[in-house]
């Protein structure tokens, strides 16, 4: 850790929702049920750099980024950010944290308050941090940023349901960069927005990332936005990171059977019909009651006897590339 | 457009229009469009560009405050608006299936999914016998038999079940499976996966490519999706606020853009191979389609503009199966 500590650790992070039970379940004896959204996830996060985050639904991956930011309380595990240790901050001390770590969210419907301008909602962090000295001081900030994220200054006074989807994203970007945060999590930004729009959104936060050198964490479901912009990528399945590495290695020779079938299930405009499908058969496993051993087992086309029992330990298989499989070694794919 | 012999679906000049209090909404604004036997066409498009108002109104299902204006849609050589509630009752649903987007507002709640694939085949099967037992015996076998074909383990059992019992993937496929029921000639799927996670996107797809093989039937693929379309489908409508701007067989489209918002489009998508160079949106946003000015489009977007673009634009031939919707095509030399 000479060369230069990352931005974010994340050391075993652990999230479990639920596990209480109503009297009729214990009056009855029945366990109590948890859901098991992170089960132990380690990775960093160089400063500048972005890291992707891929999975389908219920992988955990909207969690784990709500989880680094203590927007949901951790069960256990740690997350330091800058050296300082997030997951053991008061809440006076977390709060003051949050101006140098956002978060943009999927829906830009369902994340901006209704009742309230832009320039309300734009300019809140700047009243809870105490970030201008004047309402004249916090308008003229909100008009700057406003512009910088491609939306009109004259539009301030606005509703979000008098803009598109994309300039409510943008909004949602505006708030997000007011405080000068040096780490975002992006929460599948773009994935409610058409492809024309989408491609505006990415420009733009690929460009204020250089210009204001921040840290991404970017969650995505999309494989092709995660490839185009990020440095590193983890892969998630029930809960756990089963491949993490440099993008375009683990892009173009992943390791870990999971990671092989999520790639080839995507349709490709360019060469349509050339990748051979590894195909998965049925659906996620409940994460309330996920299958022993290998987690992906019950869907992996190459399980054998061992993976049913055995929890594999991650290999590195590669610079800077890990899988969690039995044979991830000998996976390499022709 | 050549050949209208043997067209399973053309649809002619459709304009479909939403009255609002802010004006009259042009959803589809003249469309063209013909779906062949067997094969499979994709109709791209983003929000309101009119992909799905465009087949709503040829399945009959344009509802106040929306009215087709004008056009034909012949079916069979039928022309459908020209048919009896009735009439068209007994081909939408037996000849012609919708599949919606969201399978879970598209199925009944409050029936079992054995009950809802049996209301169409009582309502459309006349295979079936007429009266008693062997009626429902037999339709019950059919429900099994399509559940089965549709990918649904153990489907005798499953029949009993309430689509919230189903995960998203397998209502899908219920749902596939209602609409395949009476073994329809064209399938409309609108927006099959977008809401499924790409493992189980790619099943959907597999099993609709599967079953049209099987069946011989068409299938329309409406969907926002250009990787989808380049995997699923034989040929390819793009459409634009209201407007079909480029149309061909995928690898042609695809591989050689003509229209300007064809090319942007495909220059929006992300991929590994672009990492490190700029992407290209496409700036602006789509119109607002109260009101539009007589001229093309997508002028306000378009990095080709030029003045005579300031009129309106019509459907220009490129060879004997393409077309698009630009005026700057006149300025190619024809071989």
């Amino acid at each position: 850790m000479t060369v230069s500590e990352p931005l974010i650790r994340v050391e075993s992070l652990v999230k479990h929702y639920g596990g209480r039970r109503s009297l009729m379940d214990r009056l009855a004896g029945r366990p109590a049920i948890s859901i098991r959204a992170l089960n132990g996830v380690s990775f960093t996060v160089a400063r500048g750099e972005t890291l992707g985050l891929i999975g389908e639904s219920g992988c955990g991956k909207s969690t784990l980024g709500r989880a680094v930011l203590r927007l949901h309380e951790p069960t256990a595990g740690r997350v330091t950010f800058d050296g300082a240790d997030v997951t053991a901050l008061s809440p006076a001390e977390l709060k003051a944290m949050r101006r140098d770590m956002q978060i943009i969210f999927q829906d830009p419907y369902a994340s901006l308050n209704p009742r309230r301008t832009v320039a309300e909602i734009v300019g809140l962090p700047l009243k809870l941090h105490n970030l201008a000295k004047s309402g004249r001081e916090a308008r003229d900030k909100v008009a700057a940023i406003m512009e910088r994220v491609g939306l009109k200054a004259a539009h301030l006074d606005r509703y979000p349901h008098q803009f598109s989807g994309g300039q409510r994203q943008r909004i949602g970007i505006a708030r997000a960069l007011i405080s000068n945060p040096r780490f975002i999590v992006c929460d599948e930004p773009v994935s409610a927005l058409d492809v024309s729009i989408q491609a505006q959104i990415i420009k733009l936060l690929i460009e204020l990332k250089r210009e204001l050198g921040l840290t991404y964490l970017f969650v995505s479901h999309d494989i092709s936005v995660i490839g185009y912009l990020s440095d590193r990528v983890a892969v998630m399945y029930l809960g756990e990171i089963v491949e993490m590495g440099p993008v375009e290695r683990v892009l173009q020779s992943p390791r870990h059977p999971y990671t092989q079938s999520l790639l080839s299930a995507v349709p490709d405009v360019d060469s349509p019909g050339l990748r051979k499908r590894v195909k998965l058969t049925g659906d996620l496993p409940s994460p309330q009651a996920p299958p022993p051993g290998c987690k992906f087992h019950t869907r992996c086309p190459l399980a054998v006897e061992r993976c049913r029992t055995d929890v594999p330990v991650v290999r590195t298989v590669g610079e800077g590339h890990t899988a969690a499989c039995h044979f991830a070694e000998e996976l390499v794919q022709g | 457009m050549s050949g209208t012999m043997g067209n399973l679906l053309e649809v002619r000049g459709l304009r479909t229009v939403f009255d609002t209090r802010a004006g009259e909404v042009r959803a589809v604004d003249g469309v063209d469009l013909d779906v062949r036997p067997g094969e499979c066409l994709g109709v791209v498009g983003e929000s309101g560009s009119g992909k799905s108002v465009t087949f709503a109104s040829v399945m009959g299902l344009v509802r106040s405050p929306g009215r087709i204006e004008e056009g034909t849609i012949r079916f069979e050589g039928r022309d459908l608006r020209a048919l009896s509630p009735k009439e068209l009752r007994r081909i939408r649903g037996r000849h012609i299936a919708m599949t919606m987007q969201d399978a879970l507002t598209a199925l009944n709640p409050a029936l079992t999914i054995g009950e809802q694939i049996l209301e169409v085949l009582y309502a459309h099967d006349e295979t079936l016998p007429s009266v008693g037992r062997a009626r429902t015996e037999a339709a019950r076998k059919k429900a099994v038999e399509m559940l089965t074909l549709v990918g649904i383990p153990s489907a005798d059992d499953r029949l009993r079940y309430y689509p919230h019992e189903f995960s998203g993937g397998m209502r899908q496929r219920i749902m596939i499976a209602i609409a395949l029921a009476c073994r329809p000639k064209l399938l409309i799927a609108d927006e099959p996966t977008t809401a499924l996670d790409v493992t189980i996107q790619a099943q959907v797809l597999e099993l609709i490519a599967d079953i049209r093989t099987r069946l011989g039937m068409s299938v329309v693929l409406i969907t926002h999706d250009l990787g989808v379309v380049s995997e699923y489908c034989d040929r390819v409508m793009v459409l634009y606020a209201g407007q079909v701007v480029e149309e061909g067989p995928t690898a042609a489209v695809i591989g050689d853009p003509r229209h300007p918002y064809t090319k942007g489009l495909l220059r929006s998508i992300p991929r590994l191979s672009l990492r490190g160079q700029p992407i290209e949106p496409i700036e602006g946003q789509v119109p607002d389609l109260i009101g539009l000015p007589p001229q093309c489009r997508f002028y306000s977007r378009c990095n080709e503009r030029i003045d005579a673009c300031l009129q309106p634009i019509a459907m220009r031939e490129i060879g004997a199966a393409r077309r698009a919707r630009c005026i700057r095509l006149e300025e190619e030399t024809r071989p």
